[in-house]
């Protein structure tokens, strides 16, 4: 089959130093992206997204493996202008406006995007005149977004990008996103969040303990990981009995409560209730990724 | 690419920094008038031939154009601790336009100080004629270049929290053994080690006014030596990190 080069991480690996010892927090991705394509790097902390995305970025050097983007590795990329992105740590210099800002890093790039433009997409544009020191977290987050977007990349990559953003802030900021992939540009971006995944990317890869466990369609990788949990106070009724509701995998019993993990937890409810009307102080919740995590890679993955 | 546009808002955005007009402007004016204000009528201090207004211009121009040199460090410093240094990797901006960048930009902030303080020294009573005035700026300008990769050096290798102290203590200690605040009298340990220090040559450059040859070729080796360290120990810094985890 032959198509375009998009975005290849082939047997990348890397192990940090600490006092307690190596860190092993890549170990082993192998990933291919085909231009145009939105993907989510889908993780809880710590599962390697954010070291793997400086590798991909060419701000930390692989300890094995290899990184192509366009078909270029990443210095090249970059200094093609190929490439834009939001870090997932990082300020802001002083003592110069928003607008001042982003002017300043689109006259780097090639065929940067028109800087008013972005300003009004990023939603910053009543803030234009304002010196980037006297931002809230949001706004910094906003300008950000605004520098990596104003270089019209062919590869956006946003690590963990809504972590400071409040709800409508995060709403704005992926409806801008949306527009942007809908150029036909290749958008990569890291959360542990699995609705952002979910709504926002046509793929997710899921990532613990630095390696990939799942590459898959973003509905299939819900269906995985997305099992509702059922919480009720309900003495003396049998775990076997609770197994067989409908919509109801798995029981666990911690004290007086049971917790039945569901593929459908509206039936489960509804038969729940009807079996058991004196069930109380029921609860039902999106089981953690954490949990999901776990259960995905058997939970002995440490070494 | 524009290189330019870059290098403007840059200028434009040191130039709005409190600590720029603090430490490199307000603080050796205002030390130069408290010192040479009441010694205007010194004609010969300390047996160099050289009046207290021309001597303390030049000692103090040294001082303000070193701070305004090495504060291209504390910059870079606080981009390395905001992570802005890690954002302008992933940009086409090749390293040698920013270093670039901060180099021109720590020889306009000298440049600016060096003006104020001639200003200065003409208001107590420094009168040179042109070519002396041309020749003097020209010898601190370059005495200057060691103090550019000085600042990239420190910029590297100090963190923020510490930039401070650092950069006052070092230009505290050249100022001192280099002859800012009273001149180095010939002969002895001490006068030695201020001849091996870059900011002694920045103070030397008065005795062009006295018809002085300027450096000799001791001083041109001292500085060339100097840049030649500072820069090759920038350099590693630089590298050492942008590779480390």
């Amino acid at each position: 089959m032959t198509q375009v080069a998009g975005i290849v991480l082939s047997g990348l690996e890397k192990t940090f130093k600490s006092s307690q010892g190596p860190v092993r927090a890549v170990r082993g991705i192998d990933v291919e992206i085909s231009p145009g394509e939105t993907v989510a790097f889908l993780g809880p902390n710590g599962a390697g997204k954010s070291t793997t995305i400086d590798m991909l970025l060419g701000l930390l050097p692989p300890d094995k493996g290899t990184v192509t983007l366009f078909g270029k590795p990443p210095v090249e990329a970059i200094a093609s202008g190929a490439i834009g992105a939001m870090l997932q740590t990082g300020a802001l210099i002083r003592d110069l406006s928003v607008r001042e800002l982003v002017t300043m890093m689109a006259s780097l790039y090639p065929a940067p995007l028109d800087v008013d433009e972005v300003l009004e997409l990023t939603g910053i544009a009543d803030i234009a005149g304002r010196r980037t020191q006297k931002l809230s977290g949001g706004q910094t987050q906003r300008a950000r977004f605004a520098v990596a977007l104003v270089s019209n990349p062919d590869l956006l990559v946003l690590d963990e990008p809504t972590v400071a953003m409040d709800v409508e802030g995060r709403h704005s900021f992926w409806t801008t996103m949306r527009g942007f992939a809908a150029r036909g540009k290749t958008v990569l971006f890291a959360t542990h969040y699995l609705e952002e995944a979910d709504t926002y990317a046509d793929r997710a890869i899921l990532m613990a303990n630095g390696r990939v466990v799942a590459d898959a369609p973003t509905n299939e990788i819900k269906a995985m990981v997305g099992l509702r949990t059922i919480r009720a106070t309900l003495p003396g009724v049998g775990l076997d009995e609770l197994g067989r509701l409908p919509g109801v995998k798995s029981v666990d019993q911690r004290g007086e409560a049971v917790i039945l993990s569901c593929s459908d937890s509206d039936a489960a409810a509804r038969a729940l209730l009807a079996a058991y009307p004196d069930a109380r102080d029921i609860e039902i919740a999106t089981g953690g990724l954490e949990q999901a995590f776990l259960h995905l890679t058997g939970g002995d993955d440490d070494e | 690419m524009s290189a330019a546009t870059y290098t403007r808002y840059e200028v434009l955005r040191t130039f709005r920094s409190r600590r720029f007009f603090v430490f490199s402007l307000g603080f050796p004016l205002v030390l130069y008038f408290l010192i040479a204000g009441p010694n205007h009528n010194v004609k010969n201090l300390g047996g160099t031939g050289i009046s207290a207004p021309l001597y303390f211009m030049i000692g103090l121009t040294a001082f303000g154009t070193m701070n305004a040199m090495l504060s291209s460090g504390a910059r870079i410093a606080g981009e390395r601790a905001a992570g802005w240094n890690r954002q302008l990797r992933i940009t086409p901006l090749p390293t040698w336009i920013y270093f670039r960048t901060k180099v021109v930009t720590g020889y306009l902030m000298a440049a600016t100080t060096m003006v104020l303080l001639f200003a200065a020294g003409s208001s107590l009573g420094v009168r040179l004629s042109a070519g002396e005035w041309v020749k003097t700026a020209g010898l601190i300008l370059v005495g200057l270049v060691p103090f550019a990769a000085m600042g990239i050096l420190m910029g590297h290798l100090v963190t923020i929290d510490s930039i401070g102290p650092a950069m006052g203590g070092t230009t505290a200690l050249l100022s001192l053994f280099g002859g800012v605040w009273f001149p180095i009298s010939h002969g002895g340990a001490l006068f030695d080690i201020a001849q091996a220090l870059p900011s002694y040559w920045l103070v030397q450059a008065s005795h062009v006014a006295i018809g002085g040859q300027g450096w000799g070729l001791r001083g041109w080796i001292v500085v060339a030596l100097w840049t030649a360290v500072c820069a090759r120990l920038a350099a590693r810094a630089y590298r050492r990190d942008t590779t480390r985890n």
